[in-house]
């Protein structure tokens, strides 16, 4: 059972986009991050334990050349080996900030290059991979940057292509320390999913394809891929084969968030967020799901969703034209 | 309704009895009001309907479709605003300040619920395509304007018939960002209970869902052979039924959706109220404080629009024809001078941009659409009626 916390209060409210919250969570300083993208500008915000609000920083999408200010897709904190670097993603280009949002230290145009008239132009799905950070685009490339320790020199390394419709989420978890195993998954409008294996050059290990409906939200975690889908469904495959484990009817509404640490936490449209237990059977192998608590914000669509510490306790909940983050905590 | 009373020499309501020329002149007195109430009735209901047809003729002219079916940004909401303004001047109606603003106030949240409420991204073309099943039911006396409507149809089919399911959520997700933060609170949306006290729109958890989506509460497991071994049943929370069906998105054909369907096809009230409308003005007043509100880019734009309007010049004795969205001018005046800071719509003032040649362009392109403030005065086609008839 979950109870409902104090809020947070943002300056902006939260825009109908799907992964609509980023959480940094830092143990050490008793804080966490919050990331949330109004439109134009993205808000970060820090808190404390009870969710007391201690500072705030607006961030604005780059480059306010034509006629209206250009919006940001996402905005995204990526844990690597020696620093966290905070990424924008917008309709311009991608933007990455130290942590805390305070200095740049890196700006890539988009390339309109041969989309056509009609076609948006925008970078969205960001996730770290080891000193890595993938950034997905409007044309279904996945661009993956080299990551210093420290320091600006930040590097395109090289362009995935696996996609053909606009990315929507990219998901990865630290490599096991084998060969040959999935740690990077990216999903896009069309539903299809890609599974790589990261490195000084990625590989496509296999795809699950979609049949046209998105995907918004993908999560990773110990060799299973949740995926959660415009129709309201979540399935869950195996990584390494891309075999489907599991498929819930979950939703009403599309899906617009996942989180995944140890519990799966699912969020939609319908104004609900759900929590579901996983594990693995221990004869067949194969994954179980059960369903362990449902949450109704009461005429909210629900865009973004996480967890708020490691053992899935405590977690938040945006919403569109809601100012405030919501927090739940287990009984 | 007999607009004759019966003339006689029985008494009056009040029993007078004065001078026979007296009773005579107060009959034809009262006769005269039965009359002028009826005609004006007729009058209006005329006006009503040439308004009809020209503002759906402006909007629907070609010129104007074309621009607005070219690949563009989302508009400011001052952009918006002044396109609608010429729209609504587009006939021989006029709105006060005040009367314009709660017009434009309607129009925008009616349109924010039917955008939130879609089922499913590609619902807000349903949306759309009930909006012009609607407008035909108007001007089904207009072969010319009818046609122009069943072209757009047609445009609109072929621009966004084959949109996948993510171009459409990209579409509603950059509309629902023009929306973000209006909670003005409409009487009828409150009476019905699709808005709450707050400003928010209620969002049901029952009823039909999505085109494509299953009711929610049942978890498959699969074997590494594609087998299901379990079935399982979750309590999902709501209360969902499955679509009966798609919606048509022929040229005719049951639309399913009830969303953009004409909301005031009965006598529904008008009301909006501003108390406590607008929230995070922090974040609103960073759009309006940018050293330059409008790019040069959504002038351009803007007069490319306007230019594709026509403009109906409102010439010689033709009389105005004044709406009033309150009970009462009084009432319209006070609405205009209290009228939250923070709500009241900027229409684009021309003039003050800095830039020379745009600012002549625009001029020019204005000029030759120039709407004239049209005094209040009685009908004078009316009264001459009034007054033929009168002498029967």
């Amino acid at each position: 059972m979950f109870r409902r916390e104090r809020s947070i209060p943002l300056r902006g409210s939260a825009a109908a986009l799907c992964n609509n919250l980023s959480v940094l969570q830092l143990p050490v300083r008793n804080l966490t991050h919050f990331g949330v993208v109004h439109g134009p500008s993205a808000q970060l915000l820090s808190a404390a334990p009870e969710g007391v609000p201690l500072a705030q920083r607006q961030l604005q999408a780059k480059e306010g050349a034509g006629v209206s200010p250009p919006l940001i897709t996402q905005v995204h904190w990526c844990v690597l080996p020696f620093r966290v670097l905070l990424v924008l993603t917008s309709h311009r280009g991608i933007q990455m900030y130290e942590s805390d949002g305070s200095v740049m230290v890196y700006w890539h145009a988009l390339d309109a290059g041969d989309a056509s008239l009609v076609q948006a132009v925008f970078a969205r799905g960001i996730a770290a991979s080891g000193h890595f950070i993938c950034v997905g685009m409007w044309s279904g490339r996945v661009l993956v940057f080299d990551i210093p320790a420290k320091g600006p020199n930040i590097v395109l390394s090289e362009e995935l292509a696996g996609h053909q419709t606009p990315v929507t989420d990219i998901a990865t978890e630290p490599a096991q320390g084998q060969d040959c195993v999935a740690d990077v998954v990216t999903a896009d409008d069309s539903g299809l999913l890609c599974v790589w294996r990261s490195g000084p050059k990625f590989k496509l290990l296999t795809r699950i394809p979609g049949f046209g409906v998105p995907c918004p939200s993908v999560q990773l975690w110990q060799g299973t891929i949740a995926a959660g889908y415009g129709n309201g469904q979540v399935r869950l495959y195996e990584a390494s084969t891309g075999t489907l484990h599991v498929q819930i009817d979950a939703h009403a509404r599309a899906i617009c968030a996942l989180d995944l640490a140890p519990e799966l936490l699912s969020a939609a449209e319908d104004t609900f967020v759900h929590i579901w237990k996983l594990s693995r059977s221990p004869e067949g192998g194969y994954i179980e799901v059960e369903h362990c608590h449902g949450e109704c914000v009461p005429d909210t669509q629900v865009c973004g969703a996480r967890f708020c510490d490691p053992s899935g306790s405590s977690f938040a909940v945006t919403g569109y034209d809601l100012a405030e983050i919501l927090r739940f905590s287990s009984m | 309704m007999g607009p004759y009373r019966m003339s006689g020499s029985s008494p009056g309501r009040n029993g007078e009895r004065g001078h026979p020329r007296q009773k005579e002149l107060q009959v034809q007195g009262q006769r005269s009001v039965q009359v002028h109430a009826a005609f004006r009735e007729q009058q209006n209901w005329t006006y009503s309907l040439t308004v009809l047809n020209d503002i759906i003729s402006t909007m629907f002219n070609r010129k104007f479709m074309e621009e607005l079916f070219k690949p563009q940004e989302l508009y400011s909401k001052k952009a918006l605003r002044t396109v609608y303004d010429r729209l609504a001047h587009a006939s021989i109606m006029r709105l006060n300040q005040a009367s314009m603003d709660k017009l434009y106030d309607l129009m925008t949240m009616a349109f924010k619920y039917q955008v939130l409420l879609c089922p499913r991204p590609k619902d807000v073309l349903l949306v759309t395509f009930n909006h012009l099943d609607a407008i035909k039911g108007f001007i089904q006396d207009s072969p010319t304007i009818l046609h122009q409507v069943d072209e757009t149809f047609q445009q609109l089919t072929e621009t966004y018939g084959g949109l996948s399911a993510g171009e459409f959520q990209l579409i509603r997700q950059t509309l629902l960002i023009f929306f973000q933060d209006l909670h003005i609170r409409v009487s009828i949306f409150l009476k019905d209970k699709v808005q709450n006290s707050s400003g928010r729109f209620v969002l049901p958890v029952s009823g039909p869902l999505p085109w494509g989506t299953k009711v929610p509460g049942l978890i498959r497991t699969f074997n590494h052979k594609g087998e299901e071994v379990r079935k399982a049943e979750f309590k999902h929370g709501g209360s969902y039924v499955a679509a009966p069906k798609e919606g048509s998105f022929e040229l005719y054909g049951d639309r399913v959706l009830k969303l953009g369907t004409n909301m005031y096809s009965v006598n529904r009230p008008v009301e909006t109220h501003m108390s406590g409308a607008s929230e995070n003005l922090a974040a609103q007043t960073q759009e309006s404080i940018a050293p330059n509100p409008l790019a040069k880019e959504e002038l351009n734009l803007l007069a490319r629009l306007i230019g594709g309007m026509e403009i109906k010049k409102p010439s010689g004795p033709e009389p105005g024809f004044r709406l009033n969205l309150f009970t009462t001018d009084e009432e319209e005046e006070q609405a205009a001078l209290t009228r939250p800071e923070e709500l009241s719509y900027e229409v684009i003032n021309i003039q003050a941009t800095q830039d020379q040649q745009t600012n002549e362009e625009l001029a020019r392109i204005m000029g030759e659409f120039e709407i004239l403030d049209q005094p209040r005065r009685s009908a004078s086609k009316g009264d001459d009626l009034l007054a033929m008839m009168d002498e029967l």
